[in-house]
């Protein structure tokens, strides 16, 4: 009697095998292919600048053939080293930053009511809501309708079609708070603009892979690998930008240049080793401007449109109307993003920051813009450090523990079911180089827990493998033939192995949604941990005991 | 005849019931021990519940425990707890400490300046020390994270017991997940006795453990489904008898290449991991000891209505298995 699964299912077991394996390889040269894969973003960084490629990056592109699979399993934080920072940003402040801005535009406003209301004073109140007292309560009417008017309808989808502001009158008060609607789009504003900003200083501080992600409504996460403290982090993050228009003296190439007393000499940010002279007192500042927005100019590139507010225009208007056909720099962070020439004097309080930017460094840019300095404060609630030492000891004794955990599972099978624990050891193999190359495939990090989680896969991946191995013997114990007590152990050990091992599934997801950072690493591995040793167990060690019977044909079995 | 090693004699007629107050009940027993020194003693939570600051550090000098505290209090924190780390995994002249700090009275975390001069204080005192690792957790995130931890294990158990309910009976799906509670509560009791560190990282293996010690309770379960409709008439005592013996050398089988896996990480994975790797031993003894003596256990108590032919779960996904009989 012959074992025979169909020639495509073998293909396909084979073939998932394979890739998987395949995909595994790199992690064995980690330092090597890490190396190399570093040099190529570092080269298509420098290429899109315009630099040449230097000896030591052509060097690091042959330690791996480009045509070989390249991705490799992420490290976590308490592995390669890093910091990892929790932090919560205070919406509340942008409420009150707005309340203490609307104040002026409505002692303004009230102004034109003045004979109505007597005078008016703004009252203590808490952060957030501005009251203004009227003296003549007879007023009140006619004020609320002048401070009413200043209210506009509120930008974003949901919000569409409400007031941004919230004007009651409250005896002899107005009180203005702003809108449910506006206080949402306003939050929304807050963590993207805080997002934007963390994520550009840390990239500009150069580490490798950081990962800023938000985190419920106002929490932000950082983790930035191989930085030496979360308060270095701390200090990148808190510098505050800020932009500036300033007057351009000249331009080189020569960063040692001596600028000359009261001038500045800056890079330009888009065009490496080139360097701008410019006035250190600035014409414009961030502070006047009131709006930025990504757009494109006449020839359909994409740009940043801005505006100043009435200062700002004012001062705008007159400086560029002085200086037709000069270059000025606009910088940021000390940086020169663009330097364009002024073409006509700005006069309206807006213009056009065209450059070199794609429709995504624009948009980036006008964040920013409107931004600057990072919009309302942080406080960190969770900072965590590890020294790289640290992280390497660790992965030093995981992977130990990983080989002797392998060797005495692998052993203890080899007694227990003779050829065939050796088989299952086989497929235990394939099935921890299966679960390395799917972590690399969809850029897994693998984190201490992770390796916990690793190591105990190997001690259960072998389950399934005795599951089928102690049906296989009952069968055989009940007189059936050998091939056909292999296909019965097979088919009756199916419930309970799809069974248990959906219940370890639903363990695995709700700690991956439970869990951030080293937890969710060992939740990734025991779930990939899980479905690869179940398919390795059921379709590998099958397609192998079978070929090695149909050689064998042995008379009688020996489980 | 090959050799081979066996865990469990080929055919076991044991009696699973026999000491029942003892096995049974003494689990009963224990866990409400686990209750009460949980009570009594509480657990020792890392700064991952309570908040604070830990730091590690690493030094070619031994660790003069009495020297440390004496360099840190004198800063003006609040609590200082300095332990000495060891592990064979250290180098003859690693000398590892953790120390553990908390804000003083009023303050909520420490502060980056505090932070420094602690490790000033640190390098001054012994030149040879390195930081290797400092975390500091605030309270707002510490109490959330209780709670997560706690909805977490609630809602893994609710799963798994949903997900047998759905593929057995109710009476194993409450069975079942009472007995991982027993395994659960246990653990935990183990970490307040000996006062070992309880972080999220062992919240972590105690939801491995739910996934894990279900393993052996679900083949245990299996079985017994298989067997109900197979022995129609024989008591159900007996069939749960025979369904443990059954499995047993499986169960043997499965926890031991399990315990090697999980010991050899708890002997070699380095202290970091430690607590980690010792929930989820603990967990797995006691995951095997309650699949065989505690959840058949609870099944009978709650009694199986086996009036009816077959049941309709039989005609599930896992029904095609079981009327192929050569």
């Amino acid at each position: 009697m012959q074992l025979t699964t169909p020639l495509w299912k073998r293909l396909i077991i084979w073939a998932i095998v394979l890739a998987g394996l395949v995909m595994a390889a790199p992690n064995l040269f980690y330092t090597r292919v890490e190396t190399r894969n570093d040099a190529v973003t570092a080269m298509a960084k420098e290429a899109a600048a315009g630099n040449p490629v230097t000896p030591e990056q052509t060097a690091a592109l042959s330690l791996w053939p480009s045509w070989a699979p390249s991705s490799l399993v992420n490290l976590g934080l308490d592995l390669r080293g890093g910091a990892h920072l929790l932090a919560e940003v205070k919406l509340a402040d942008v409420y009150k930053q707005r309340m203490d801005a609307l104040w002026p535009e409505a002692r303004d406003a009230l102004k034109e009511v003045r004979d109505a209301t007597g005078p008016i004073k703004r009252v203590p109140a808490p952060d957030g809501t501005l009251r203004i007292t009227i003296t003549n309560a007879a007023g009140v009417p006619a004020a609320l309708a002048k401070v009413q008017s200043l209210s506009s309808n509120v930008v974003s989808l949901t919000g569409a079609g409400q007031k941004d502001l919230n004007v009651v009158a409250d005896g002899q008060d107005i009180v203005v708070t702003l809108s449910d609607a506006e206080k949402a789009a306003t939050d929304n504003r807050t963590m993207q603009q805080s997002l934007e900003i963390i994520r550009r200083r840390v990239d500009a501080a150069g580490t490798r892979e950081p990962s800023i992600q938000r985190q419920g409504a106002d929490r932000i996460l950082i983790e930035v690998p191989g930085i030496g403290s979360a308060e270095e982090l701390k200090a990148i993050i808190g510098t505050t930008a800020k932009l500036t228009f300033n007057t351009v003296v000249g331009q080189g190439t020569d960063k040692a240049a001596n600028p000359g007393p009261g001038n500045l000499l800056l890079p330009a940010s888009d065009r490496p080793g080139l360097y701008y002279t410019v006035e250190e007192s600035p014409v414009v500042t961030g502070d006047d401007l009131v709006d930025a927005q990504p757009s494109f100019d006449q020839n359909g590139r994409p740009a940043v449109s801005f505006r100043f507010d009435t200062t700002g225009a004012r001062k705008f208007g007159e400086y560029t109307g002085a200086h037709i056909g000069e270059p000025f720099a606009i910088v940021l962070d000390k940086q020169v993003i663009s330097a364009p020439t002024i073409q006509s004097a700005i006069t309206g309080g807006s213009g056009i920051i065209t450059g070199n930017f794609t429709v995504e460094s624009s948009t980036n840019l006008a964040v920013l813009l409107r931004a600057g300095a990072l919009p309302a404060t942080m406080s960190f609630l969770e900072e965590r450090t590890v020294g790289p030492e640290l992280g390497q000891d660790s992965i030093d004794a995981g992977k130990v523990a990983a080989v002797v955990g392998m060797c005495a599972v692998g052993l203890f099978m080899l007694a227990s079911y003779g050829i065939f624990g050796l088989f299952a050891d086989l497929t235990l193999v394939i099935s921890m180089g299966i679960i390395f190359g799917i972590l690399s495939m969809i850029g897994g990090t693998l984190t201490l827990p992770g390796i916990a989680g690793l190591v105990l896969t190997i001690g259960t991946a072998v389950d399934a493998n005795v599951l089928v191995y102690e049906r296989i013997r009952e069968e055989l114990r009940h007189a059936k033939t050998p091939a056909r007590a292999i296909e019965l152990g097979y088919e009756r050990a199916m419930s309970a192995i799809v069974d248990a091992n959906v219940t370890t599934l639903i363990t695995a997801i709700v700690l991956y949604f439970f869990g951030a950072g080293p937890v969710r690493g060992f939740a990734v591995a025991l779930g990939i941990g899980i479905v690869t040793s179940v398919f390795a167990a059921l379709y590998v060690t099958r397609l192998v005991i079978e070929a090695w019977f149909n050689w064998r044909k042995p008379k009688t079995l020996i489980v | 005849m090959a050799w081979r090693l066996r865990l469990a004699p080929e055919k076991t007629h044991l009696d699973f019931f026999r000491h029942q107050w003892l096995t049974f009940g003494g689990s009963m027993a224990l866990m409400v021990m686990s209750f009460v020194l949980w009570g009594v003693m509480g657990l020792n939570f890392g700064i991952d519940f309570k908040g604070g600051t830990t730091i590690r550090t690493d030094s070619t000098t031994v660790v003069d425990a009495g020297l440390y505290r004496s360099t840190l209090s004198g800063l003006g924190l609040g609590d200082v707890s300095i332990n000495e780390v060891f592990d064979p995994s250290f180098r003859a002249d690693q000398h590892v400490a953790a120390i553990r700090l908390s804000a003083p009275k009023g303050q909520e975390q420490i502060s980056d300046d505090q932070m420094k001069t602690v490790e000033a204080a640190l390098t001054k005192m012994d030149p040879n020390l390195k930081i290797v690792s400092t975390e500091t957790v605030g309270p707002k995130v510490s109490s959330e994270l209780v709670w997560s931890s706690v909805m977490a294990l609630a809602a893994t158990s609710f799963g798994i017991m949903a997900y047998i309910w759905l593929r057995f009976e109710w009476q194993f799906a409450l069975g079942g997940v009472l007995a991982l509670l027993h395994d659960v509560f246990i653990t935990v009791g183990i970490f307040a006795l000996f006062q070992l560190k309880f972080d999220l990282t062992i919240v972590a293996a105690l939801l491995t453990i739910l996934g894990y010690s279900i393993n052996d309770t679900v083949v245990v379960f299996d079985r017994l489904r298989e067997n109900l409709i197979k022995y129609k008439t024989m008591p159900l005592r007996e069939v749960m008898n025979l369904s443990v013996n059954e499995t047993l050398s499986r169960t043997l089988a499965t926890s031991l290449t399990t315990l090697l896996a999980v010991g050899s990480m708890l002997a070699l994975g380095g202290d970091v991991i430690r607590g980690f790797s010792f929930a989820i031993f603990v967990g797995i003894l006691l995951g095997t000891y309650s699949s065989v003596f505690v959840a058949k256990n609870l099944v009978l108590l709650l009694g199986l209505d086996r009036s009816d032919k077959p049941k309709k779960t039989g005609k599930g996904a896992d029904h095609e298995f079981a009327n192929i009989d050569a």
